[in-house]
C-alpha cells in the first residue's frame, strides 16, 4: 500500500465525484482538441483559397533595360532582345525542395499582334491553370443569344462553384475544360477596342481564332489583353518555346516565400524571381487572426474546466477534513496529504486529456461537414495533438489542484478531528 | 524515567473574547505497560490532554515527554513522525476510511514506510488475525458491524506496534455486549505489555484499566 494507492481507491470508489471532474476538465479539453483541429482544417483551407487567389512569385527573365509593365511588375522579353524563358523552365520549376508548395504554375508568353488589322496586346496562357490563378475573372452576359457556342452545352457539372457576381457574369472558371485552342478570351477595354462579341471569329497573324468569351471589366491590365493558348500563341507569333512571364500561387503558410524565391532562383539562374510579399502577408495575416481567435476561445474554456476542477477539489478537501484528521493523526506528513490530493488530480487530468482528445477528434470529426462543406479535408490521428491533450489537461487539473492540496495539508490535525 | 511525562500543561482557549482553560498545570507521569482510564464530565478536558497526548494540539504552557523527547519541541513534519512512531489512536465512532477494505485501512499507517514488497500486508494479517478478523480483510467498513469496526480500528492502531495507545471513548457507539468483547481486548493487548490511556465516560470500562486519572475543570481530581 502506497499513497497512490489512497487517491486511485478514492477515485475508484468515489465515482460519481471522480467522474463530475474529470467531466469538467473534459469539457475544456474536448473543446481545446476540436477547436485545434477545426481550425487547423479551416486554416488549411483559408491557405488554400488565400493561395489560390492569384500569384506570390512572379518569375520573369533577367534584363537591363524594362519595356513592359505587367501587374506593376516591369517585364522584359517582350520587346527587348534579352534571354527568354523556355518551356523546359516549367517543369525546373517542379523540382524545388518543396515543389509541394507549388499550387499554380501560369507561364505566359505576351506580345504586341494584329488582331482583325489594329495592334493588340496577346496573351498566350495555359487556360487550366490561368483560370484557376484567378477565379475572380467572369464572362460577361452575352447580348446575342444566337452566338452561344455549341460546346457550352458539354461544361462539367460541379465546376461552376463560383458563379455569379457583381456584373451578373458567370465564372470564366467553369469553361476550364470546354476552352479549345482556337478559343480567345478577350478582356473588356480590348473588346470595345477591337469591337469583338462572342462566338465572332478573329484573325490574328492570319490564323484564325473564336472569342468564346469577353471578360468583365476588373480594373486590370488584364482588360487591355486578348488571352489566347499559350501553344497556340507560341505558334502563330513564330516564337515557340518562348515565355514571357510566369506566375506562381505557393501555399505560402508552412513555407516561408523567400525560401521557395531562392529555390526557384537557384534552377533558374537566368531569371528574375520576386515574391509578391503585400500578397503573402495579408495571407498570411488572415490566417493569423483566426488563428488567435481560435486560441483565445481555448483559452477562456480552459480557464472555465480549471475553474470546476478548483472549485470541485476545494469542495473536496473541505468534504474530507475528518479523513485527513485522521491521516495527521496516525503520522502523515503535509506532504503526504498534499501528494494524495495532488496525484488525484494527476489522474484525474490525465483520464481528461485522453477521453478530452478522442471526443475532440470525433466532435470535429462530425462537426467538420458543416464548418467545411465538401472541401475532403481530413482530420487525422495526430499523436503529438494528444500528448499535448493530456499533457495540458494534467498541468491544469494539478495546477487548479495545488491550492487546495496545499490547504489540506495546512489543516491542523487536531481541528480536522474535531470535525468528527 | 517514566514512558510518558506531562508537567505543567495547561491548555487555554480563547471564547467569545475570555479565556478558559481546558486544562490548569497538569502534572502526570505514565509508565510502560500501563492501562490509564481518563475520566470526568464533559468540558473536563479529557479531549484536551487526549490530543496533547497523540501530539495533535500544542499546549500553552508546560513541557511533555514521551521516552525523555520533548514532544513540543518538535518540528510540525517531526511531530508527524512521532505520531506515527509512539501513538496508535483509536477513535470514537471508529473513524475508517469508507473508500479503503478493511485490509487497507489497516495498512494506512504502514502507507508512508518503506519497506520489502509484501510486509505491510503480512504485518495487518497479522493484527487483524489478533482482533479477530483475519476472514473479513477484503470487506469495506460498511460492510461490517460496529463491533467489527471497532475491532479494525484497534487494528490499525496497533499495526505499526506503537509504545502506546491512546483511545477515545472506544465503546460509545457500541453495545454493551460488545463493548465488553471490545474492552476485553483492550485488556488483553495490555496484559501483553501495551500502554493504553483510555478517555470513558463509562465506571464499568474503567474497570478495565489499572489506574484512572479523573479529571475535573482542567484540573487533577484527587
Amino acid at each position: 500500500m502506497r499513497l497512490h494507492n489512497i487517491s486511485l481507491n478514492n477515485l475508484r470508489r468515489r465515482r460519481g465525484k471522480t467522474i463530475f471532474l474529470v467531466i469538467g476538465l473534459l469539457i475544456g479539453v474536448t473543446t481545446v482538441v476540436a477547436l485545434f483541429a477545426l481550425t487547423g482544417a479551416m486554416e488549411e483551407d483559408i491557405g488554400k483559397k488565400l493561395d489560390e487567389l492569384g500569384a506570390n512569385i512572379l518569375i520573369t527573365p533577367k534584363s537591363r533595360d524594362l519595356a513592359l509593365n505587367y501587374g506593376g511588375i516591369q517585364l522584359s522579353g517582350v520587346a527587348l532582345d534579352v534571354q527568354p524563358l523556355r518551356q523546359a523552365d516549367i517543369a525546373r520549376i517542379s523540382s524545388i525542395k518543396n515543389s509541394e508548395n507549388i499550387s499554380i504554375v501560369a507561364p505566359k508568353l505576351i506580345a504586341a499582334a494584329r488582331v482583325n488589322q489594329k495592334d493588340a496586346l496577346l496573351a498566350g496562357i495555359v487556360f487550366k491553370e490561368e483560370l484557376r490563378l484567378k477565379k475572380w475573372w467572369k464572362i460577361a452576359p452575352k447580348t446575342d443569344p444566337v452566338a452561344v457556342p455549341e460546346k457550352e452545352a458539354h461544361e462539367k457539372e460541379g465546376m461552376g462553384k463560383m458563379a455569379g457576381g457583381a456584373g451578373g457574369g458567370k465564372s470564366a472558371y467553369e469553361l476550364v475544360n470546354s476552352l479549345m485552342e482556337k478559343d480567345l478570351l478577350v478582356g473588356a477595354a480590348a473588346a470595345q477596342h477591337l469591337q469583338l462579341s462572342e462566338g465572332q471569329v478573329v484573325n490574328i497573324q492570319g490564323q484564325a481564332f473564336e472569342v468564346r468569351g469577353i471578360l468583365e471589366e476588373m480594373g486590370s491590365q488584364d482588360d487591355a489583353l486578348i488571352f489566347a493558348d499559350l501553344g497556340r500563341v507560341q505558334k502563330t507569333l513564330k516564337r515557340p518555346d518562348e515565355i514571357s512571364l510566369v506566375e506562381v500561387a505557393a501555399f505560402c503558410n508552412t513555407c516561408p516565400i523567400e525560401e521557395m524565391v531562392t529555390q526557384i532562383s537557384g534552377v533558374l539562374p537566368g531569371a528574375k524571381v520576386t515574391a509578391v510579399k503585400q500578397a503573402v502577408e495579408s495571407r498570411l495575416e488572415t490566417v493569423r487572426h483566426f488563428k488567435r481567435f481560435s486560441l483565445g476561445i481555448s483559452a477562456v474554456v480552459m480557464f472555465i474546466g480549471s475553474l470546476i476542477v478548483f472549485t470541485t477539489m476545494m469542495a473536496s478537501v473541505n468534504e474530507r477534513t475528518r479523513e485527513i484528521g485522521i491521516f495527521r493523526a496516525i503520522g502523515f506528513r503535509q506532504g503526504h496529504i498534499a501528494r494524495i490530493i495532488l496525484l488525484e488530480a494527476f489522474v484525474v487530468g490525465f483520464l481528461a486529456g485522453v477521453l478530452g482528445y478522442l471526443a475532440g477528434l470525433g466532435v470535429s470529426r462530425l462537426t467538420l461537414p458543416f464548418f467545411l462543406p465538401g472541401q475532403g479535408i481530413a482530420i487525422p490521428w495526430d499523436i503529438g495533438v494528444a500528448l499535448g491533450a493530456t499533457g495540458l489537461s494534467i498541468l491544469l487539473g494539478l495546477a487548479a489542484s495545488v491550492y487546495p492540496a496545499l490547504r489540506a495539508a495546512w489543516l491542523d490535525p487536531a481541528e480536522s478531528l474535531r470535525a468528527i | 524515567m517514566s514512558l510518558i511525562e506531562l508537567k505543567k500543561i495547561s491548555k487555554l482557549y480563547e471564547s467569545e473574547g475570555e479565556q478558559v482553560a481546558a486544562l490548569q498545570e497538569l502534572t502526570v507521569s505514565v509508565e510502560s505497560g500501563e492501562f490509564v482510564a481518563i475520566m470526568g464530565p464533559s468540558g473536563s478536558g479529557k479531549s484536551t490532554l487526549l490530543n496533547i497526548l497523540g501530539g495533535l494540539s500544542h499546549p500553552s504552557a508546560g513541557n511533555y515527554f514521551v521516552d525523555g523527547i520533548d514532544i513540543y519541541g518538535l518540528a510540525n513534519e517531526k511531530l508527524a513522525d512521532f505520531r506515527r512512531e509512539y501513538i496508535g489512536f483509536v477513535f470514537q465512532s471508529f473513524q475508517l476510511i469508507p473508500y479503503l477494505t478493511v485490509l487497507e485501512n489497516v495498512m494506512l499507517p504502514l502507507a508512508i514506510i518503506s519497506g520489502r514488497n509484501g510486509w505491510q500486508k503480512e504485518a495487518a494479517c497479522q493484527v487483524l488475525d489478533k482482533v479477530g478478523l483475519g476472514s473479513k480483510e477484503r470487506r469495506l467498513p460498511n460492510q461490517l458491524s460496529g463491533g467489527e469496526q471497532e475491532r479494525v480500528a484497534i487494528a490499525r492502531a496497533l499495526v505499526n506496534r506503537p509504545p502506546i495507545i491512546l483511545a477515545d471513548e472506544p465503546t460509545g457507539n457500541l453495545d454493551s455486549a460488545t463493548g465488553n468483547e471490545i474492552m476485553a481486548l483492550l485488556g488483553n493487548l495490555n496484559a501483553e505489555g501495551q500502554t493504553i490511556i483510555m478517555v470513558t465516560h463509562n465506571p464499568e470500562n474503567a474497570a478495565f484499566a489499572r489506574g484512572t486519572i479523573r479529571l475535573k475543570d482542567g484540573r487533577i481530581q484527587v
